[in-house]
Parts: structure tokens; C-alpha cells; sequence
């Protein structure tokens, strides 16, 4: 590996990993919320709690960008997939596109989260 | 495995008994289903996002009654169904890809399957919970 130039596609190929690997580790906490939502409100007050602090807001925008990213990365690994988007040029803007694809989709969700009253 | 395990009479050739199996040795059908729960979650994502917005905000009791309604809690199913498939191939992927030894392998793909499966089965129940009202 080190003989190699690393590239953009190189770099992101590895993020399309660890950002599957942190969504899989992060679905303890998507089922943590459905359970407490099934439990009661006692249970679902902790959930909140933990989702509105500073550490479990930061954790959950990283989960959203993970999410998007992860998102945006696999549907070029499936363009891939069917052949297309192999020239140099294509290669670099599909991967361009997923990296600021991924960033302004969760700066929009989380704007849109806050703007119907998700941040009280 | 079944490659090795094939008895060495066989009337299958050699080419006929590797064709299509590749290195998992199972084909190409995690690929296939990786791909398909891919493009299931890409299409559940904006009506989960919806969702996930409508709760925002809202303790147990607005939450459990959306989390309840019909077309929530089947969008939800779905996406969770996909969700614990598609990241149980995609973890045994990276197990395969960096786990060498053979034992450590096998226990950590085994590890997988029960927590993808756990995952699943705890917030299927949790919906299923909240759908009936219990």
C-alpha cells in the first residue's frame, strides 16, 4: 500500500468503511430509542435527555453525516457497479459529490430539525 | 467450503464447481442483497427522515402515537429489516478483509449474525410494542 499515491478516491473508499462500521456500531442507539419509546416515559426521558446534551447532539449529527455520506458514497459504488463513471473526471466529481453531497445534506437536515423546533 | 468438501470422484469439473462461488464461496448473492437493501434504504430515506422529524421534539406519548400509526411503523420495518441485512454483509465484508485467523474469523462473523439479528429483533419488537398498544 504504500508504494501507492493516495487519491481522493483512495482516501474516501476508507470512509465509506469506517462511516459503515460507525453506523453499525451507532444502530445500539436507534435501538435504544425505539425500546424506550416502546417502554414508557420514564425510558424515553432518559433518551431524550442523552439525545439533547452537547456530547449526544454531537453524536447524533455525526450519525447523520455518517448516514448521508455512507448514502451518498454507495450510490456511487453502485453507479459503479453498473458500469458507468470509470473515466478520471467522472471518478472525481462522483466522489467530490458524495464528500459535500453528504456535508450540505446534514447541514439541511439539521437546519430543517431545528427550524420545526427539534433543538428545544 | 463445499469446494473442498466435494468427494474426488465427482462428474462435476473443476471449473464447474468454482463457477459463480468466488471467495466467499457462497457467490454472488450477499452482493446481490447488499446492493438491494442499498437501494431500499436510499428509497425509505427521505419518508424516514419525515418521520424522524415529526417525533422531534415530542415526549413518549406524541412519539409512541406516531411511532404506532400504520404507514410509520411498516416504512419503519422496512428500513430496519434492510438496515440489519445490509450491515450484516457489509461487516462480514470488513471481517473477511482483515481477520485472518481462521477461528477468530468464525466467531467474529458468528458475532455478527447475532447482533445484526438482535438489532433487528429488538426494534421490530419495540415497533410491533407500540403498534398493538400493549
Amino acid at each position: 500500500m504504500q508504494v501507492y499515491r493516495w487519491t481522493l478516491t483512495m482516501a474516501l473508499s476508507i470512509v465509506h468503511r469506517a462511516t459503515g462500521i460507525a453506523l453499525y456500531v451507532g444502530t445500539l442507539l436507534l435501538v435504544w430509542w425505539l425500546v424506550a419509546a416502546a417502554s414508557g416515559p420514564a425510558a424515553y426521558a432518559h433518551v431524550q435527555a442523552f439525545a439533547g446534551s452537547i456530547i449526544g447532539r454531537l453524536i447524533v449529527f455525526g450519525y447523520t453525516w455518517a448516514l448521508m455520506h455512507h448514502m451518498l458514497s454507495g450510490i456511487r459504488h453502485f453507479v459503479w457497479d453498473l458500469g458507468y463513471g470509470f473515466k478520471a473526471n467522472e471518478r472525481e466529481a462522483l466522489t467530490w459529490g458524495a464528500l459535500i453531497g453528504g456535508i450540505a445534506l446534514t447541514v439541511l437536515i439539521w437546519i430543517i430539525a431545528y427550524a420545526i423546533g427539534g433543538g428545544r | 467450503m463445499s469446494a473442498t468438501d466435494t468427494p474426488k470422484r465427482s462428474m462435476r469439473t473443476p471449473l464447474g464447481r468454482v463457477r459463480n462461488l468466488g471467495a466467499a464461496h457462497s457467490g454472488t448473492s450477499d452482493f446481490w442483497r447488499q446492493r438491494i437493501t442499498g437501494v431500499a434504504m436510499t428509497l425509505l430515506m427521505i419518508p424516514v427522515l419525515v418521520i424522524i422529524m415529526m417525533l422531534l421534539g415530542r415526549n413518549q406519548v406524541g412519539a409512541a402515537q406516531i411511532l404506532s400509526s400504520i404507514p410509520v411503523a411498516v416504512i419503519l420495518l422496512l428500513f430496519i429489516f434492510a438496515s440489519a441485512w445490509h450491515m450484516k454483509i457489509g461487516m462480514q465484508v470488513v471481517i473477511e478483509d482483515y481477520v485472518h485467523n481462521e477461528k477468530l474469523k468464525l466467531v467474529s462473523v458468528m458475532l455478527n449474525n447475532f447482533f445484526s439479528v438482535a438489532v433487528a429483533l429488538a426494534s421490530t419488537y419495540a415497533i410491533l410494542k407500540l403498534s398493538s398498544g400493549v
